[in-house]
């Protein structure tokens, strides 16, 4: 008996394990949700891709190598510009090889380890803070101003920043040191698409040139109009895009097709259709945390994805260009602020209403205010900047990727801050977490000394100068 | 070591005659004579460079600054950023070319910024040499990361009024007196051979 017993032990267990087994290898083979297998939470900058293990860690089974090109298939573009000061060629150098001993700066993953969410920090580093020691311990022999500084301070706010260590670099601080905290004239930078559309070779000048459009030059067929809302042409008529010539095909068409005729009508285009003429806006959305499920080929993020506080009612709905901007009427205005205020509804946002930056606003959008005087959502998380649209070209484009202003913040100060404000009020104001929280009602509470220190050093520069010159 | 194909890579390239190049029984370019062509190229262009755009534009016509932060200061790389870019490039280049696999640095004894002092026994050794013995230059072998290196060391000296003035006068020079035709550093270049 007890003999039959144990065999029919025996039989369920294999089959368990058979049943296990089967489970285990189809998921890793080809189940497209893999989580099963996450040996620990990801970071809030890789939570919303867990789901596909491939988009990081390339094929199942596959090298640190193919692992790294995923890095940088996303953050490829970010590490190159503004500047990157420990690019891998620094240590494929053989004079670093000693260096890399200590810590292997040619992988990502030295120092951004994943799955390891209680040790890293706000930007994913799971480093110990006192890494730079390892390269720099006699930087108190070269910089007087650092002598004695402990080795956890270096990337403090206002300070230095791995990737790209020159975004305040000494002569920045001093250009800027005795700048006021709010500048004579406050403007960000002005809106330049319309200007160089003609430049643009991808754009498709020949079916949309640039004109003035009005509703009886809606291309739509017949049978669509009949059968829509008028209150929806009345929409495009008023917008940017009836202004400069983006008929209802530009979008409702496949932007693959060449046909014109109206049977390649599209009744729901996406981002495809808006890539055709904002490609710069598209792929930057793509790198934020906005897009980036889009960017893996996942479906698009939810708003209840996310991790930051949001609003309940909203966790419904997915993330594309037009859940921002609106089809039809493409208000950049409601973009920049209402859109966001929708979904996020942490401290910050929600004290965004009460804050001159708001007031500013309003008054810009009233016309009391020149264009570029108001401050948005939109003017700090996703600034117009300077951006390399080619090898060879540049110009001013909305950063769509609202990660490239933060982590750490000071890569807000450059393209936003200092449009309106004096160097060291920004640097001040982006190190005190509480005026943050309250959305800038009030003054700094905290001073980070980098430019006391620019100022010290360009002092014992002119007084070099000057015994030299005696 | 392939060395054949980089001189056919360099004599093509540069336009140089093969024959300037001693061509060993295999076939082959001695190290030696390879890193004398790299640095003839390298010093060719960064003279030009300097002379001809920098030191032109800078100091005779007065258009346009040279300066460290070119982006922000919208101007002329500076003659060391050049070269150091080029380095970079090739560095990335070559990773994926193991045939064709060399490194160069410009260093100095008195280096603006710290990280391009001499680091190895042979760089701090090398820069010491041509310093001292003007018109010579420095070839030795070393270890690094357990690879063996083909190092040399060539001079490089202030050849414009530019290069002086730029570095006596920088906030973070450590030697405010050079005069033009002083060795101001040195170029190190790397060839890994076997052994």
């Amino acid at each position: 008996m007890s003999k039959h017993l144990n065999a029919k032990l025996w039989i369920i267990w294999l089959c368990l394990v058979i049943g296990l087994m089967g489970y285990l290898a189809y998921t890793l083979t080809t189940g497209e949700d893999k989580q099963v297998f996450m040996p620990g939470e990801l970071t809030g900058g890789h939570h919303q891709i867990g789901v596909s293990c491939n988009s990081c860690h390339g094929e199942a089974f596959s090298d640190r190598d193919a692992m790294q090109d995923k890095c940088e298939s996303c953050h490829g573009d970010q590490r190159k510009k503004p500047f990157d000061s420990h690019p891998r060629t620094k240590f494929t150098d053989p004079r670093n090889a000693d260096r890399l001993e200590n810590i292997n700066a040619l992988y990502c993953v030295t120092c951004h380890v994943e799955h390891k969410e209680d040790i890293a920090d706000n930007f994913g580093v799971t480093q110990p803070a006192d890494f730079c020691v390892h390269c720099h311990a006699d930087i108190g022999e070269d910089r007087a101003s650092h002598k004695g500084m402990e080795f956890e301070t270096c990337a403090t706010a206002g300070c230095h920043n791995y990737h790209n260590n020159r975004s305040l670099y000494t002569e920045f601080l001093v250009k800027h040191m005795d700048k006021p905290e709010l500048l004579e004239k406050p403007r960000v930078k002005e809106k330049e698409y319309a200007s160089v559309l003609e430049e643009i070779m991808t754009y498709p000048h020949d079916r949309y040139p640039v004109q003035a459009l009005d509703n009886d030059d809606a291309d739509a067929p017949v049978s669509v109009k009949f059968s829509t809302d008028a209150s929806i042409q009345d929409d495009w008529a008023n917008s940017a895009h009836a202004r400069s010539g983006a008929n209802c095909t530009s979008c409702h068409s496949d932007p693959q097709s060449e046909a014109e005729s109206a049977s390649e009508w599209l009744q729901h285009p996406d981002d495809s259709s808006c890539k055709t003429c904002h490609d710069i806006e598209t792929k930057t959305f793509m790198q934020g945390k906005h897009g980036m499920r889009l960017a893996v080929d996942l479906p698009a993020m939810k708003v209840s994805d996310a991790k930051l506080p949001m609003h309940e009612d909203m966790g419904h709905l997915k993330l594309s260009c037009n859940s921002c901007h609106q089809a039809h009427d493409y208000n950049v205005q409601t973009a920049a602020v209402e859109s966001c205020l929708e979904c996020h509804n942490d401290n910050h946002s929600n004290a965004y209403k009460d804050s001159e930056h708001y007031a500013l606003w309003k008054k810009e959008i009233a016309g009391e205010l020149p264009a570029g005087s108001g401050v948005s959502c939109a003017t700090c998380h996703m600034p117009r900047v300077n951006m390399d649209v080619s090898d060879w070209l540049s110009r001013t484009v909305v950063q769509h990727n609202q990660n490239a202003t933060l982590s750490p913040n000071e890569k807000m100060i450059r393209p936003a801050c200092i449009s309106c404000h004096g160097l060291g009020f920004s640097i001040d104001a982006l190190a005190d977490e509480q005026l943050i929280e309250n959305n800038f009602n009030g003054r700094p509470s905290i001073h980070i000394e980098s430019i006391d220190m620019a100022r010290e050093d360009n002092q014992r520069y002119q007084q070099e100068l000057n015994e030299n010159s005696l | 070591m392939k060395l054949s194909s980089i001189a056919t890579g360099i004599t093509l390239g540069l336009g140089l005659a093969t024959t300037s190049i001693a061509v060993n029984a295999e076939n082959m370019v001695p190290v030696k004579a390879m890193a004398d062509a790299l640095h003839l190229v390298m010093d060719s262009d960064r003279t030009i460079y300097t002379r001809k755009i920098v030191n032109r534009l800078v100091k005779k016509e007065k258009v346009i600054k040279a300066s460290e932060h070119f982006e922000d200061d919208k101007a002329l790389v500076l003659p060391a950023q050049m070269f150091r870019f080029g380095s970079e490039l090739v560095q990335k280049r070559a990773e994926k070319i193991p045939d064709v696999n060399f490194s160069y640095s410009l260093q100095s004894l008195w280096p603006i910024n710290k990280q391009n002092a001499p680091k190895t026994d042979a760089e701090k050794e090398g820069l010491k040499f041509v310093a001292e013995n003007k018109g010579k230059n420095y070839y030795t072998e070393e270890t690094l990361g357990g690879q063996k290196y083909f190092t040399a060391v060539y001079a490089d000296t202030g050849v414009a009024p530019v290069c002086v003035s730029c570095h006596n006068d920088h906030k973070d020079t450590p030697k405010r007196d050079f005069k033009l035709g002083d060795v101001m550093g040195g170029v190190v270049i790397r060839i890994p051979v076997d052994g």
